[in-house]
């Protein structure tokens, strides 16, 4: 991962915290849903954090490509620069 | 090859854990006695979970419209308006929906869920964007995923949020679609409509109002929330059901629009589905009569959402929301003592609804009411009388557990 990369990760995984009721290990390819055994509320309610602390709007339709943490990067990659 | 269903083995057993608490989801009604009781388990039992706001399920006038219908009109409908034509009454009950709600057009679905689908799919396309409300129902959800609309969720009740998020938006070059519900129904708590009209003048959206549980209940004519804020002029788009307040099956959207007569035709929730049948336009029409020709409902309804809303709350349990509401949610500490109180609620002759994650805003676990014009003061009171004993010793327990 590239520094930029790491440094969202670092923040989703904080963000991420508070819906991994399991406590399971996060990594790059952990799939949000599967993974974390959450249902599509809390991710929809996960993804509404990452909103507002990136200051960016995601739209739902993006959601259904985006499985792991790595996806997730991507999109917050994305919509950054735009 | 994966067998399809191979992903449903933890609902499965989520099932199983229900059933072996005693519970059945959803138990069968044997006979109804009233809009307010049945005979539940060999039980004559309290209905408090049914949405049966205004108590015309067993109205004569409804009653006898919709036999009447049935003899003269058939069954069924056996295929869509477009395929197979209108019945003169699917009309009258447009007109008759259109007149109680002051709006031009109206637009009759099969169920209030397929007339969520058909209007966010009939009113936006790839190029708008729809902004929904975090705690929106399934059916509003699923009409946006049908829609092929850019979808924002927006936090629940919050206005600010929304004016947030279209600022950040900007001109997307499409139209823009907010999504309320009056009466959100697992809480009960209403759109703080006033707020969103505000940010509706700062951004020119178009409005949609889902009065599904304000419909009938709400305001001076009863046309819902936006009829109670003095705001009718603002909802853009008005959606309900059927299966609620008018006590039948379907659903409607209505609006002023000028092209508003054409989402027949941008609406495959509409146009690919069997028209409602004769008994249920003709019950549908006579109880949006009876809601006009008899506001005291009304009056009943709130009186005995008060004396509910203020019997719980004496009790010292915590309520979905602070405003009396026809739809009274009990917040309950985990499932498995939801389940417990839930039976043991329905054992001792009252029956609410149990709702559970992921069917509720932020994993609450609530044992929700939904209250009747139709029930008696007494009724109430011994609803009252069983969360006392049932429920609010369990919370206590709980509590200092
Ligand atoms: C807010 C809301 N919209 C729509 C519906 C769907 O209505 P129907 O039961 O007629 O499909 C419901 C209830 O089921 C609802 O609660």
């Amino acid at each position: 991962m590239t520094d930029d990369e790491q440094e969202i990760f670092d923040k989703l995984s904080e963000l991420l915290q508070p819906f991994n009721e399991k406590q399971v290990e996060l990594k790059p390819q952990t799939e949000i849903a599967v993974d974390l055994a959450i249902d599509s509320v809390s991710v929809m309610d996960f993804v509404m954090e990452v909103e507002d602390h990136f200051d960016m709007d995601i739209p739902l339709n993006v959601l259904s490509d985006t499985h792991t943490m790595k996806d997730m990067i991507s999109v917050v990659q994305a919509r950054k620069k735009t | 090859m994966v067998d399809l269903l191979d992903k449903n083995k933890a609902l499965m057993e989520r099932m199983q854990r229900v059933a072996e608490a005693g519970s059945r989801v959803g138990p069968v009604n044997e006979k109804l006695l009233s809009p307010t009781r049945a005979m539940i388990d060999g039980r004559d039992t309290i209905l408090a979970g049914t949405n049966n706001y205004m108590g015309v399920t067993f109205e004569p006038s409804c009653i006898e419209a919709g036999q009447k219908a049935l003899a003269a009109h058939g069954t069924g409908t056996t295929g869509s308006r477009i395929a197979n034509g209108s019945y003169a009454i699917h009309e009258e009950l447009e007109r008759e929906l259109a007149g109680f709600l002051g709006m031009k057009h109206c637009i009759v679905f099969s169920t209030g869920y397929q007339a969520n689908l058909g209007m966010m799919a009939g009113l936006a396309g790839p190029k708008d964007t729809i902004f929904l409300d975090a705690d929106s129902h399934s059916s509003i959800y699923d009409g946006c995923t049908l829609s092929g609309a850019q979808l924002v969720r927006f936090r629940h009740n919050d206005a600010a949020d929304l004016d947030k998020r279209l600022t950040r938006m900007g001109d997307t070059g499409g139209g823009h679609l907010v999504v309320l519900e009056g009466i959100y129904s697992m809480l009960g708590d209403r759109a703080p409509l006033a707020d969103f009209v505000e940010v509706k003048k700062k951004h020119g959206f178009q409005l949609l109002v889902d009065e599904a549980h304000s419909f009938g209940v709400l305001g001076p004519n009863g046309c819902g929330l936006a009829d109670e804020a003095g705001l009718m002029h603002e909802a853009d788009f008005v959606v309900g059901t059927f299966s609620k307040s008018i006590g039948a099956i379907g659903g409607f959207g209505a609006s002023n629009h000028p092209l508003f007569e054409t989402v027949r035709y941008s609406s495959k929730p509409y146009m690919f589905t069997a028209s409602p049948s004769p008994a249920s336009v003709a019950t549908a029409t006579a109880a949006v009569k009876v809601l006009a020709r008899e506001p005291e409902r009304r009056d009943r309804l709130q009186s005995n959402s008060a004396r509910l809303f203020h019997g719980l709350r004496g009790l010292g349990l915590e309520l979905g929301c602070d405003e009396v509401s026809p739809v009274i949610a009990v917040k309950c500490a985990d499932e498995p003592s939801t389940l417990v109180m839930w039976n043991e609620l329905l054992a001792a002759g009252v029956y609410v609804n149990i709702a559970l994650p992921p069917g509720t805003p932020g994993k609450l676990c609530l044992l929700r009411c939904s209250v009747s014009a139709a029930h008696t003061e007494a009724e109430i009171d011994r609803i009252i009388e069983l969360f006392a004993t049932v429920v609010a010793g369990n919370q206590l327990a709980t509590a200092s557990a």
